[in-house]
């Protein structure tokens, strides 16, 4: 049985951190709301720029472009986009485990982005070729890097094709872990929005006759295709930090939400404790007065 | 035959409308495109978009980016995209300004991005001004 002074301790201590989550969810839900704008507004152009060029990239000629077919080599690159701190729920934790269970052949490398993947990625004795720190919010030149380290790694040609493993942000409370292929140009969900895929086919099956290209196919190739990988790339990333952000906010609600109920049973019992003390008091009290009578 | 003209940047879905016809600058010029043009794809390069709708015509200032045409859609990618009347003629030339005098900064040879970065937003902002000059003069 505890004693009311060790419940007046507890209480203490589960006010404290209550006030401390709740600070880290007010902080948590200010960068939310930026980090997702800017992943909803960067998402349409993406996707319509994964779009033209999957279609693109079934009317174009064989050996257009490296980039339309895959490496010569056989290894796979993984580039795995994840948060810098904790506390953010099993976020991280799903998209490694959705990792795990990908099935990947032959021999793999890995690229990272946030402190987090380094090391889950680290204790799992995975090949870690490069980690790039990038700071928050997001900024482009730094996603650029990585843009083109990975297409100087495929043009290479040590690997076979180059995926990408993040967070896509459904909504606040859905977040879905997912594993895209980016190069070779391979259709790529961005958000939730299922109906994309359908989109790409409408594309295809509507028989659009062969593009013409001006100047020429390959100089237009030259030009956008580095363009798509680091922009989607940096959508992707902008993605991974909506989701962070709203799996963070979440978690801290839900920590202060638990705290609460904590320091409601706890006063309860406190009361109880002390409702308990005082009768027995006035019990003793009238007890010695009625033996002294 | 309607053609569907978008206009999509990294920032937003800029226009997506049935239009009559469109005039855009292509890598090799100025490109008309009328409902049932071949099918094309080209890259964009920054000046100005103008696109007609029941006889009545828009100009935008476009960035560099890529434009995919289909008989019925024309789907415009590009960096940028601001209509005439939001273009602040006084910031643009500021920004030019400054654009220029970072690009002195600058050492040849050096931070090849950077300066590939400055000269894309110069070749923008002129674009920008470029129209904006070319309605008011009218």
């Amino acid at each position: 049985m505890p004693s009311t002074r060790d419940i007046r301790r507890r209480i203490k201590s589960v006010k404290s951190t209550a006030q401390i989550t709740k600070a880290m969810q007010l902080v948590a839900a200010a960068k939310m709301k930026k980090a997702q704008d800017q992943a909803a507004n960067g998402r349409s152009y993406s996707e319509l720029m994964n779009k033209i060029l999957v279609s693109l990239k079934d009317n174009a000629e064989e050996g257009a472009h490296p980039y339309f077919s895959e490496g010569a080599g056989n290894k796979t690159l993984v580039v795995v986009i994840a948060s810098d701190k904790g506390l953010c729920g099993a976020l991280n934790t799903n998209l490694i485990k959705k990792l795990i269970n990908t099935n990947l052949e032959g021999e793999v490398d890995y690229v990272t982005i946030g402190r987090k993947a380094a090391q889950a990625l680290t204790r799992l004795r995975k090949t870690l070729i490069a980690d790039f720190p990038i700071k928050d919010p997001a900024k482009f030149p730094e996603v650029h890097a990585v843009g083109k380290f990975i297409q100087e790694r495929f043009l290479m040609g040590d690997y076979k094709k180059v995926l990408v493993a993040f967070n896509n942000f459904v909504n606040t409370v859905t977040q879905v872990p997912s594993v895209e292929q980016i190069l070779p140009v391979n259709p790529v969900t961005l958000g939730g929005k299922r109906s994309f895929e359908e989109g790409v086919k409408d594309v295809v099956a509507s028989d659009i006759p062969d593009y013409t290209f001006e100047p020429s196919a390959s100089v237009v190739f030259a030009t956008v295709l580095p363009q798509y990988v680091n922009g989607t790339m940096y959508q992707m990333v902008l993605e991974a930090r909506a989701s962070e952000h709203s799996s963070r906010m979440v978690a801290m609600k839900n920590a202060t939400d638990n705290a609460k109920q904590m320091l409601k049973d706890l006063s309860l019992e406190y009361n109880k404790l002390r409702q308990a003390a005082i009768t027995n008091e006035l019990l003793e009290i009238t007890t010695a007065k009625m033996a002294l009578e | 035959m309607p053609l569907k003209l978008e206009i999509v940047t990294p920032e937003a879905n800029i226009f997506s409308d049935v239009v009559d016809s469109v005039v855009l600058p292509g890598y090799e010029g100025e490109m008309g495109v009328l409902p049932a043009h071949a099918p094309l794809v080209t890259t964009l390069l920054p000046g100005a978009l103008r696109y007609t709708k029941g006889g009545k015509s828009t100009d935008l200032a476009v960035g560099e980016g890529l434009v995919e045409i289909t008989g019925t859609t024309a789907r415009v990618l590009t960096d940028m995209a601001i209509g005439v009347d939001e273009i602040d003629e006084a910031a643009v030339e500021e920004a030019i300004a400054r654009a220029k005098k970072s690009l002195e900064s600058l050492k040849p040879g050096e931070h090849q991005e950077e300066v590939a970065a400055v000269m894309a937003m110069i070749q923008r902002s002129t674009a920008q001004l470029h129209i904006k000059r070319r309605r008011t003069s009218i």
